[in-house]
Protein backbone atom coordinates (compact mmCIF):
# COMPACT_ATOMS: atom_id res chain seq x y z
CA UNK A 1 0.00 0.00 0.00
CA UNK A 2 2.72 2.41 1.09
CA UNK A 3 4.86 1.38 -1.86
CA UNK A 4 2.13 2.00 -4.43
CA UNK A 5 1.44 5.41 -2.88
CA UNK A 6 5.14 6.32 -3.21
CA UNK A 7 5.12 5.22 -6.85
CA UNK A 8 1.99 7.29 -7.54
CA UNK A 9 3.53 10.36 -5.84
CA UNK A 10 6.70 9.86 -7.88
CA UNK A 11 4.75 9.73 -11.13
CA UNK A 12 2.75 12.86 -10.27
CA UNK A 13 5.89 14.70 -9.18
CA UNK A 14 7.67 13.73 -12.40
CA UNK A 15 4.75 14.93 -14.49
CA UNK A 16 4.67 18.28 -12.68
CA UNK A 17 8.43 18.75 -13.07
CA UNK A 18 8.20 17.86 -16.77
CA UNK A 19 5.36 20.32 -17.32
CA UNK A 20 7.28 23.08 -15.55
CA UNK A 21 10.39 22.34 -17.63
CA UNK A 22 8.46 22.42 -20.91
CA UNK A 23 6.72 25.66 -19.93
CA UNK A 24 10.04 27.27 -19.04
CA UNK A 25 11.62 26.09 -22.29
CA UNK A 26 8.72 27.53 -24.32
CA UNK A 27 8.92 30.83 -22.47
CA UNK A 28 12.66 31.10 -23.09
CA UNK A 29 12.23 30.34 -26.79
CA UNK A 30 10.38 33.59 -27.45
CA UNK A 31 12.86 36.42 -27.05
CA UNK A 32 14.39 39.42 -28.82
CA UNK A 33 18.09 40.27 -28.91
CA UNK A 34 19.12 43.76 -30.03
CA UNK A 35 22.75 44.46 -30.97
CA UNK A 36 24.14 47.99 -31.04
CA UNK A 37 27.05 49.61 -32.86
CA UNK A 38 29.08 50.13 -29.67
CA UNK A 39 29.04 46.37 -29.01
CA UNK A 40 26.30 46.43 -26.39
CA UNK A 41 23.39 44.00 -26.53
CA UNK A 42 19.90 44.12 -25.10
CA UNK A 43 18.11 40.83 -24.53
CA UNK A 44 14.35 40.93 -24.01
CA UNK A 45 12.66 37.78 -22.81
CA UNK A 46 9.06 36.82 -23.27
CA UNK A 47 6.86 38.78 -20.90
CA UNK A 48 8.94 41.95 -20.86
CA UNK A 49 7.19 45.06 -22.29
CA UNK A 50 9.76 45.43 -25.09
CA UNK A 51 9.46 41.82 -26.22
CA UNK A 52 5.68 42.02 -26.20
CA UNK A 53 5.90 44.82 -28.77
CA UNK A 54 8.48 43.06 -30.96
CA UNK A 55 7.14 39.49 -30.93
CA UNK A 56 3.82 40.23 -32.72
CA UNK A 57 5.72 42.14 -35.44
CA UNK A 58 8.12 39.20 -35.86
CA UNK A 59 5.16 36.80 -36.15
CA UNK A 60 3.65 39.08 -38.78
CA UNK A 61 6.94 39.02 -40.76
CA UNK A 62 7.14 35.22 -40.51
CA UNK A 63 3.57 34.93 -41.72
CA UNK A 64 4.23 37.26 -44.67
CA UNK A 65 7.42 35.43 -45.61
CA UNK A 66 5.61 32.10 -45.62
CA UNK A 67 2.59 33.52 -47.41
CA UNK A 68 0.12 32.64 -44.68
CA UNK B 1 27.65 43.35 -56.07
CA UNK B 2 24.02 43.33 -57.17
CA UNK B 3 21.58 42.74 -54.25
CA UNK B 4 19.80 39.94 -56.10
CA UNK B 5 23.10 38.16 -56.78
CA UNK B 6 24.14 38.60 -53.13
CA UNK B 7 20.83 37.03 -52.01
CA UNK B 8 21.31 34.11 -54.41
CA UNK B 9 24.77 33.52 -52.90
CA UNK B 10 23.35 33.88 -49.38
CA UNK B 11 20.61 31.28 -49.83
CA UNK B 12 23.13 28.95 -51.45
CA UNK B 13 25.52 29.29 -48.48
CA UNK B 14 22.97 29.29 -45.65
CA UNK B 15 20.35 26.57 -45.73
CA UNK B 16 18.79 28.00 -42.56
CA UNK B 17 17.56 31.17 -44.27
CA UNK B 18 14.07 30.65 -45.66
CA UNK B 19 13.41 34.15 -47.05
CA UNK B 20 15.45 37.36 -47.28
CA UNK B 21 14.77 40.85 -48.60
CA UNK B 22 17.26 43.70 -49.06
CA UNK B 23 15.96 47.25 -48.75
CA UNK B 24 17.25 50.80 -48.43
CA UNK B 25 16.60 53.45 -45.76
CA UNK B 26 13.57 54.69 -47.73
CA UNK B 27 11.97 51.25 -47.66
CA UNK B 28 12.64 50.49 -51.32
CA UNK B 29 13.16 46.79 -52.08
CA UNK B 30 16.46 46.25 -53.90
CA UNK B 31 16.50 42.45 -53.84
CA UNK B 32 14.30 39.61 -52.65
CA UNK B 33 14.16 35.84 -52.54
CA UNK B 34 10.36 36.04 -52.68
CA UNK B 35 8.77 35.75 -56.10
CA UNK B 36 5.90 38.13 -55.29
CA UNK B 37 7.05 41.80 -55.21
CA UNK B 38 3.95 42.80 -53.23
CA UNK B 39 4.81 40.37 -50.47
CA UNK B 40 8.41 41.66 -50.41
CA UNK B 41 7.14 45.22 -49.97
CA UNK B 42 4.83 44.12 -47.13
CA UNK B 43 7.73 42.29 -45.48
CA UNK B 44 9.93 45.39 -45.71
CA UNK B 45 7.17 47.56 -44.24
CA UNK B 46 6.84 45.18 -41.27
CA UNK B 47 10.64 44.99 -40.90
CA UNK B 48 10.91 48.79 -40.88
CA UNK B 49 8.24 48.89 -38.17
CA UNK B 50 10.19 46.25 -36.21
CA UNK B 51 13.37 48.32 -36.53
CA UNK B 52 11.72 51.54 -35.42
CA UNK B 53 10.07 49.78 -32.46
CA UNK B 54 13.44 48.27 -31.47
CA UNK B 55 15.10 51.70 -31.84
CA UNK B 56 12.56 53.04 -29.37
CA UNK B 57 13.61 50.47 -26.77
CA UNK B 58 17.29 51.44 -26.61
CA UNK B 59 18.54 53.48 -23.70
CA UNK B 60 21.85 54.87 -25.02
CA UNK B 61 22.83 56.82 -28.12
CA UNK B 62 24.36 53.89 -29.98
CA UNK B 63 22.85 52.87 -33.31
CA UNK B 64 20.99 49.58 -33.59
CA UNK B 65 22.87 47.47 -36.13
CA UNK B 66 21.22 44.06 -35.90
CA UNK B 67 18.39 42.26 -34.16
CA UNK B 68 17.03 38.79 -33.76
CA UNK B 69 13.49 38.03 -32.64
CA UNK B 70 12.90 34.35 -31.91
CA UNK B 71 9.44 32.83 -31.72
CA UNK B 72 8.15 29.27 -31.65
CA UNK B 73 7.30 29.54 -35.36
CA UNK B 74 10.77 30.74 -36.37
CA UNK B 75 13.19 33.65 -36.10
CA UNK B 76 13.40 37.05 -37.76
CA UNK B 77 16.76 38.75 -38.33
CA UNK B 78 17.35 42.33 -39.41
CA UNK B 79 20.89 43.58 -40.12
CA UNK B 80 21.73 47.16 -41.05
CA UNK B 81 24.86 48.46 -42.77
CA UNK B 82 24.63 52.16 -43.56
CA UNK B 83 21.60 52.87 -45.72
CA UNK B 84 21.15 49.21 -46.68
CA UNK B 85 19.32 46.66 -44.53
CA UNK B 86 18.45 43.02 -44.89
CA UNK B 87 15.57 41.14 -43.26
CA UNK B 88 15.64 37.36 -43.16
CA UNK B 89 13.48 34.61 -41.71
CA UNK B 90 14.55 31.17 -40.51
CA UNK B 91 12.92 28.14 -38.94
CA UNK B 92 13.00 27.42 -35.21
CA UNK B 93 16.29 27.27 -33.28
CA UNK B 94 18.67 28.65 -35.92
CA UNK B 95 22.44 29.01 -35.38
CA UNK B 96 22.19 32.71 -34.55
CA UNK B 97 25.88 33.61 -34.91
CA UNK B 98 26.17 31.90 -38.25
CA UNK B 99 23.02 33.48 -39.68
CA UNK B 100 24.10 36.96 -38.54
CA UNK B 101 27.56 36.42 -40.02
CA UNK B 102 26.10 35.35 -43.38
CA UNK B 103 23.71 38.32 -43.44
CA UNK B 104 26.52 40.77 -42.62
CA UNK B 105 28.72 39.25 -45.33
CA UNK B 106 25.89 39.58 -47.87
CA UNK B 107 25.35 43.24 -46.92
CA UNK B 108 29.08 43.93 -47.10
CA UNK B 109 29.25 42.45 -50.59
CA UNK B 110 26.31 44.63 -51.69
CA UNK B 111 27.84 47.80 -50.26
CA UNK B 112 31.37 47.04 -51.45
CA UNK B 113 32.59 49.51 -54.06
CA UNK B 114 33.81 47.96 -57.30
CA UNK B 115 37.58 47.70 -57.57
CA UNK B 116 39.16 50.59 -59.51
CA UNK B 117 39.94 49.85 -63.14
CA UNK B 118 43.49 48.69 -63.85
CA UNK B 119 45.84 51.04 -65.57
CA UNK B 120 46.20 50.24 -69.23
CA UNK B 121 49.06 47.92 -70.07
CA UNK B 122 50.38 50.40 -72.65
CA UNK B 123 51.54 52.70 -69.85
CA UNK B 124 53.65 49.96 -68.38
CA UNK B 125 55.27 49.44 -71.75
CA UNK B 126 56.00 53.14 -72.00
CA UNK B 127 57.59 53.11 -68.60
CA UNK B 128 59.72 50.15 -69.57
CA UNK B 129 60.65 51.78 -72.84
CA UNK B 130 61.63 55.01 -71.10
CA UNK B 131 63.81 52.99 -68.73
CA UNK B 132 65.48 51.41 -71.68
CA UNK B 133 65.96 54.83 -73.23
CA UNK B 134 67.46 56.14 -70.04
CA UNK B 135 69.75 53.19 -69.94
CA UNK B 136 70.73 53.79 -73.55
CA UNK B 137 71.46 57.44 -72.87
CA UNK B 138 73.77 56.61 -70.04
CA UNK B 139 77.27 57.55 -71.04
CA UNK B 140 79.54 54.59 -71.38
CA UNK B 141 82.45 54.60 -69.10
CA UNK B 142 85.66 54.82 -70.89
CA UNK B 143 88.82 53.45 -69.60
CA UNK B 144 91.37 56.07 -69.16
CA UNK B 145 94.50 55.31 -71.02
CA UNK B 146 97.22 54.30 -68.65
CA UNK B 147 99.49 57.13 -67.80
CA UNK B 148 102.96 56.78 -69.15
Amino acid sequence: MRRSLAVLLGIVGGMLAGAAFLRRQAAQRDHADLYFEDGSMLSLTNGSPGAERLLPLAREILGKARGT
Amino acid sequence: MDAQQALADLTEISSQIQAAVVFDDKGKVTGSTLADPGRSAELVQAASELLSTAEGLKSGNSVLTQLEVATREGSVFVVRDGPTSIVATTGGNPTVGLVLYDLKSALRSINAKPAPARKPAARKKTAAASKKKTAARKPTTRKKPDAP
